[in-house]
């Protein structure tokens, strides 16, 4: 029973970070209605922006906010160069270009800042949080701004004109264009926003798995499964999520014979599709009936 | 609460019209004629390339029934190629059996596999779907390293497979012109056989009653089932088929390649030849050899460009692709069909 | 009275096929304006062509100010609400969240009480106000389309096809209603209409059109009376 407990503890502590790339991943869904696969690989790149002016000398949390910004707009300067010119262009066309942008992010990184691991700052220290022996002050702190963040979405997505505006044009965009909405800079903005939770996901990451160019590839991909199994329209399930996937990994991996390390991942990934195949449309998603 | 919405929204997949399916008669002709008398003028490591051009051309074919005919998607095409591939080699390196004779039985038991993993993910589309499928690519390198069936799959290190000698038969002919068929050459023709068997089989399976079943469900899948369509068997059957011809594929890759190894078949080949669909034009069967000879050369030439930005080149590269042609080597194909008709009314 | 909409040697196209050509009409300011025609004759192509939603050439002029080369957004934004075929609701959204959005590029001022306003007008909605759209039946989608442009406080509302797949004395109580609004809100009205007999009855004038032209216009009662309308639209 002790095992199981302390299980489910680390699972929620690594699960912080499933939690926060899952927003990010949630964020782009409700602004574009599918996945970018780049995700993980600009909030890479972003986290490394961060480590580079750190390194000229610039305190944590200037640098921190400056890279946010940087974020931000990187994601609409992207969105506005590489993705509107491909708005007209079939559904798979735009899944390559993502799948382009992760080959370009990646292999520019690792050219500026080559492959070896660097040591990412943390502004909560690692100390046991509480004493207690499984979560550090860091992770109490990941899992504090993911919740933080969470809540600015939803405020944001339920309470302001322009949340409102960002969720109808991703919904029916004629309509929202018919109520005078500029679809286009809706798209820009989710991009924007996005790019800018992958960032904070990303500076939050890189203490615990250490910076380097391919450090997001895992986590995207429990970061989608997190969004997908937490229902891609509930900013809240994707924290749920999150944190659900952190534990599965964590019991599997301890409960399942024969799992190593390699084969988490699919076995998560399997435990969640048989989530969905129950629930499809995620645990917190709101099943869409189609009426014919 | 549940929301209600029509079902007026565009379909995910654009459908591909049957008459675009294929070339015309006069352009495969040309096409086959090169692709017999080629191998005569060039070295054996270029006809090595085109084999696993060929080879990979086939596995994009496949990927385009599942997904440009049938609408459903896969990242998880290296799984099967990787079955494919092991199936092959285990037969003639573990039973000795005749390399020609593996093909079918990886075939078929990638076709079983296919329509086995067909079954859970018919209640799955689109972004889910792509999921699962991702799992499958994702598990299988990592089922192949597993100790429990190292004693078939060799583990870590994989199997090496002969390379087989072109037939008695094929070298006493050739021998009264005073011609040798090198290895490599029987290869590239035996391959090309079989490529050209399957695309026909593909060709007049999408013309067929269950390809239009296929794209009826591509298309709108509820109508589809109430026009009495099994859409379950259906798209069970189309994943079953695209197994099959992607672990024909593999197994072809395995002989040509002469080996096999768990980190050869990673979801980086998934994603390759998903690329490979998208080039060559969605739904399009001969894009598919379009689309191979994109990701066979093009990370060659990225390389060759820049090797410490070569993904950063290749990224770029398609990007240009995507960008001039955003439906892909069946766009050209469309225009330069456009350009001939108007100059033959002149 | 003074021409609020006009249209100039309009044509249409989908792709390389056209479908509307040479089209001219006015629309008069304050004016109830009907136009009727067969499936295909091009009704719903005349409302896109107003909005930009497809691709047109010669003049529109709303007020003056040209229509053609503004994105569609934009020329919502002078004033012209467009209920769509199909009503276009935000399925996942509210009642109230559907309302909001209809005057989400006005200022914040007054939008709460035009919300009251829409309820008055149609108090099935303010029963469902926390519903998502999605539930309507086809009748209260209709009313939530029509109270969502209204939000807009619009100079011109363009209906297309309102009449479609509702119960006879829904729709009934929705011309009712347009007429209303006509009157008290001056808003001009152009509704497209299959339904020849009920928008004749709340029409200044009426246009008919097929296979993308003109063929007739004239006062509403006087189309009304006129034998080849009667016959080919009214059924007697």
């Amino acid at each position: 029973m002790e095992l199981l407990t302390n299980q489910v503890l680390a699972g929620i502590a690594t699960g912080a970070i499933y939690a926060c790339m899952a927003l990010a991943v949630v964020m782009i869904y409700q602004a574009i209605d599918h996945l970018n696969f780049a995700q993980g690989e600009m909030a890479m790149f972003s986290t490394f922006i961060s480590w580079q002016l750190m390194q000229w000398g610039l305190p944590y949390w200037v640098a921190f906010l400056l890279t946010l910004a940087f974020s931000f707009a990187g994601g609409i300067a992207i969105e506005r160069l590489l993705f509107k010119p491909l708005a007209k262009a079939p559904i798979l066309t735009n899944v390559a270009g993502f799948i382009a942008l992760f080959a370009i992010i990646n292999s520019c990184a690792g050219l500026i800042w080559d492959f070896t691991i660097k040591q990412y700052p943390t502004p909560f220290g690692s100390a046991p949080f509480l004493g207690s022996q499984l979560i550090s002050t860091h992770q109490a702190g990941m899992i504090g701004v993911t919740v933080l963040l969470l809540i600015a979405l939803y405020v944001f997505f339920r309470y302001t004109r322009i949340g409102l505006a960002m969720r109808a044009a991703a919904s029916v965009p004629e309509s929202a264009r018919l109520v005078g909405i500029n679809t286009s800079w809706m798209i820009a903005l989710g991009w924007g926003m996005a790019a800018a939770i992958g960032s904070i996901a990303g500076m939050l990451i890189a203490p615990v798995v250490f910076l380097e160019p391919n450090m997001m590839g895992g986590v995207l991909i429990y970061g989608f499964a997190a969004a997908v199994l937490g229902g891609l329209t509930s900013p809240f399930g994707a924290v749920i999520g999150g944190f659900l996937v952190g534990i599965i990994e964590n019991l599997a991996g301890t409960y399942i014979p024969g799992v190593g390390n390699e084969l988490k991942l699919p076995i998560a990934l399997a435990l969640i599709i048989t989530v969905l195949v129950v629930k499809p449309a995620g645990l917190f998603g709101r099943p869409i009936v189609k009426r014919v | 609460m549940s929301a209600v919405q029509e079902v007026t929204a565009v379909p995910a997949l654009e459908a591909v019209p049957r008459r675009a399916m294929t070339l015309g008669a006069g352009t495969s002709l040309i096409v086959l004629a090169l692709l017999i008398a080629f191998p005569l003028f060039v070295k054996n490591f270029i006809i090595f390339q085109m084999t696993m051009l060929l080879v990979y051309g086939l596995a994009v074919l496949a990927l385009n029934i599942l997904t440009g005919g049938s609408g459903q998607f896969s990242l998880g095409q290296s799984a099967f190629y990787a079955v494919g591939a092991y199936t092959s080699a285990i037969l003639m390196e573990h039973a000795g059996m005749n390399y020609a004779l593996t093909l079918p039985v990886a075939g078929l038991v990638c076709f079983v596999f296919g329509f086995l993993f067909g079954q859970p993910a018919l209640r799955l589309s689109g972004v889910y779907l792509a999921l699962a499928t991702f799992a499958l690519a994702t598990a299988m390198p990592q089922l192949l390293k597993l100790g429990y069936f190292e004693h078939w799959t060799g583990g870590v290190q994989g199997l090496v497979v002969t390379k087989p000698d072109a037939p008695e038969m094929v070298q006493s002919v050739l021998s009264w012109v005073h011609l040798k068929m090198s290895q490599d050459m029987w290869l590239y023709y035996f391959t090309l056989l079989i490529t050209m068997a399957i695309y026909i089989f593909s060709v007049n399976l999408l013309r067929s009653r269950s390809g239009r079943a296929f794209m009826a469900i591509r298309d709108n899948e509820i109508a589809a089932s109430a026009m009495g369509i099994n859409v379950a068997l259906y798209k069970t059957l189309a994943f079953g088929v695209s197994a099959g011809i992607t672990g024909v594929a593999g197994g072809l890759g395995a002989i040509a390649v002469q080996f096999v190894a768990p980190d050869g078949y990673t979801i980086t080949l998934a994603i390759s030849l998903f690329l490979g669909m998208v080039v060559g034009g969605v739904g399009w069967l001969p894009g598919s050899i379009v689309g191979s000879a994109f990701i066979i050369f093009v990370p060659n030439i990225a390389e060759g460009i820049s090797k410490g930005l070569s993904g950063a080149v290749f990224g770029v590269i398609l990007f240009l692709v995507i960008f001039l042609v955003p439906h892909g080597a069946r766009q050209v194909a469309m225009v330069a069909q456009h350009l001939l008709d108007r100059l033959k009314r002149r | 009275m003074t021409a609020l909409l006009n249209i100039k040697a309009l044509n249409a196209f989908y792709g390389q096929v056209q479908a509307l050509h040479g089209l001219e009409f006015t629309l008069d300011e304050g004016s109830v304006t009907t136009l009727l025609g067969a499936n295909g004759a091009g009704k719903t192509t005349t409302l896109r062509a107003i909005c930009n939603m497809v691709r047109t050439t010669g003049a529109i002029e709303f007020d003056g100010a040209p229509l053609t080369s503004r994105s569609t957004e934009n020329i919502v934004r002078l004033g012209i609400a467009h209920v769509p075929q199909g009503r276009g609701t935000f399925t996942t959204m509210t009642v109230e969240e559907n309302l909001q959005l209809g005057a989400i590029t006005r200022s914040k001022s007054g939008v709460a009480s035009d919300i009251e306003r829409m309820y008055a007008h149609f108090p099935v909605l303010k029963q469902r106000h926390t519903q998502q759209a999605g539930t309507l039946s086809g009748g209260e989608q209709q009313m939530l389309a029509v109270a969502r442009a209204l939000m807009l406080r619009p100079r011109l509302m363009l209906l297309d096809e309102p009449s479609f797949g509702l119960a006879p004395l829904i729709v009934r109580d929705l011309f009712k209603i347009l007429g209303k609004i006509n009157r008290e809100d001056k808003v001009t009205i152009l509704v497209v209409e299959q339904n020849a007999q009920l928008a004749l009855e709340i029409a200044d004038r009426a246009y008919v059109i097929e296979t993308g032209r003109i063929v007739m216009s004239g006062k509403a009662n006087e189309i009304a009376d006129n034998e080849d309308v009667r016959r080919s639209y009214l059924g007697y």
